[in-house]
């Protein structure tokens, strides 16, 4: 685990090609600092998993419209309509899974499981294609898990071991995502000193985290802002 | 804004729902339900990661925190948050007790259409595929009629459908209808409505149980 002073070198690590995980829902918990950054550096090609795709112009929208997003894997793109139009153009590959299904794919790839079999989506247009198996007397439909080669969350606070705590709804997608890909960076609203936070408040342990930053864009009423 | 159409659903929804029930609001007419909730004792329950959803005053808003729609809300008392591996698996494990949610169509089973229109890109699903699946009890709340004067309750959904799972309640500006037995029940008329404009505004078959 390594503090960095500055989200361009904490992405170093990211390369064309690669799989990366994005936190958040909306704007509400992503990891606005590193999308911005990401948005700045010479890859193209990313398979990015994330509930959505930003909104239009905005966030992971931005990656999108410069084009180096080959495939989106998500559970609500609707709410940017150059998601829909990417795809219309045949630019853009998108996997969409129930939002439960996501979370739990991610859970899953964090965990070291392959795949698990659920009754969401069963009979229904997202289940073509897929394996299914009745068990007890049910219908339910595999689905594999999900892993990233960098992960991009967001958490309110980190101690100088890696440990983390969210805020609020902003928690979401992050502590999942913290699990489940080789390079994790969080980006946070403050570092304090190993102890300062209370051992049983902490929801992701320090083994998950490899690099973190200071936030340098928050989320406030009147939008995403540049602080500090 | 709300209409009064849409309020008058919502407050019928509202006479749905049980004292110590765990509910969980779509969005749209669903949002409007908790309104007419007049006690503490029900939890209102939402994907993004949150039980104890409560209202919010303008001066108190946290950008921070929302409801799945993306609504900036408050925390009651006793509220909790977490991931939303957790939060599915309350809804999926059957946890939730009832789900209120808009549709698009509903058909003569019970089954509902609410996440894709044929002829548009399909890009966005949420949880609806997931409270269908796992909530104990679905109540669907929405106009009987579309924006073109169609009957939304049809012999078969023309739109993908969401799940295999019927419905239990559906209410709508004209009526309530109740899935029982592998039937669609008319249950109740809503106020100044006749039987004789249900029929003629419902495409699907229902046992009259007035």
């Amino acid at each position: 685990m390594k503090i960095y002073e500055s989200a361009r070198e904490a992405l170093s690590c990211l390369e064309s090609g690669q799989t990366v995980m994005v936190g958040g829902f909306g704007l509400v918990g992503g990891p606005l600092t590193l999308i911005d950054t990401l948005v700045e550096l010479d890859v193209t090609d990313l398979t990015i998993i994330s509930n959505n795709l930003g909104e239009k112009g905005e966030g992971l929208g931005k990656l999108l419209n410069q084009k180096k997003v080959k495939k989106a894997i998500g559970s609500y793109f609707t709410g940017n309509r150059d998601v829909g139009e990417a795809y219309q153009r045949g630019e853009l590959e998108i996997e969409l899974l129930p939002q439960g299904t996501l979370a739990e794919s991610i859970r899953a790839g964090g965990a070291g499981i392959g795949g698990y079999y659920t009754k969401t989506s069963v009979g229904t247009d997202l289940a073509e294609g897929k394996e299914t198996k009745v068990i007890k007397g049910e219908e339910y439909v595999f689905e594999e898990a999900l892993t990233a080669d960098v992960a991009i969350i967001r958490a309110h606070m980190a101690d100088k071991l890696g440990n983390l705590i969210y805020y609020k709804t902003a928690r979401n997608f992050n502590p999942l995502m913290a699990t489940a890909a080789k390079t994790v960076i969080v980006e946070v609203d403050k570092i304090v000193e190993v102890g300062e936070l209370n051992s049983d408040v902490i929801v992701t342990p320090h083994l998950f985290i490899d690099r973190i930053i200071l936030a340098k864009k928050i989320l406030t009423q009147e939008g995403v802002v540049e602080h500090g | 804004m709300a209409n009064s159409v849409q309020e008058l659903i919502a407050s019928r929804a509202s006479k749905e729902l049980e004292d110590g029930q765990v509910i969980n609001l779509g969005i749209g007419i669903p949002t409007l339900v908790a309104k007419y909730v007049h006690t503490s004792n029900i939890f209102f329950h939402t994907e993004n990661g949150m039980l104890g959803v409560d209202d919010v005053n303008e001066e108190d808003i946290d950008p921070n925190l929302v409801n799945a729609g993306k609504i900036p809300v408050g925390e009651t008392r006793g509220a909790s948050f977490f991931n939303s591996a957790d939060s599915f698996g309350m809804i999926r494990g059957g946890h939730v007790d009832v789900a209120i949610l808009g549709v698009l169509q509903v058909d003569e089973s019970a089954r509902i259409a609410n996440w894709a229109v044929p002829g548009k890109n399909i890009i966005g699903v949420g949880g609806a595929m997931d409270l269908l699946v796992g909530a104990k009890k679905v109540i669907v709340t929405m106009t009987h009629i579309s924006k073109d004067g169609k009957s939304k309750i049809l012999k078969d959904c023309t739109y993908p459908i969401t799940s295999t799972r019927s419905v239990d309640t559906i209410i709508t500006e004209l009526a309530v209808f109740k899935y029982i037995n592998g039937q669609l029940h008319l249950v109740e008329l809503m106020p100044d409505i006749t039987l004789e404009q249900v029929i003629a505004n419902t495409e699907a078959h229902f046992v009259n149980s007035l």
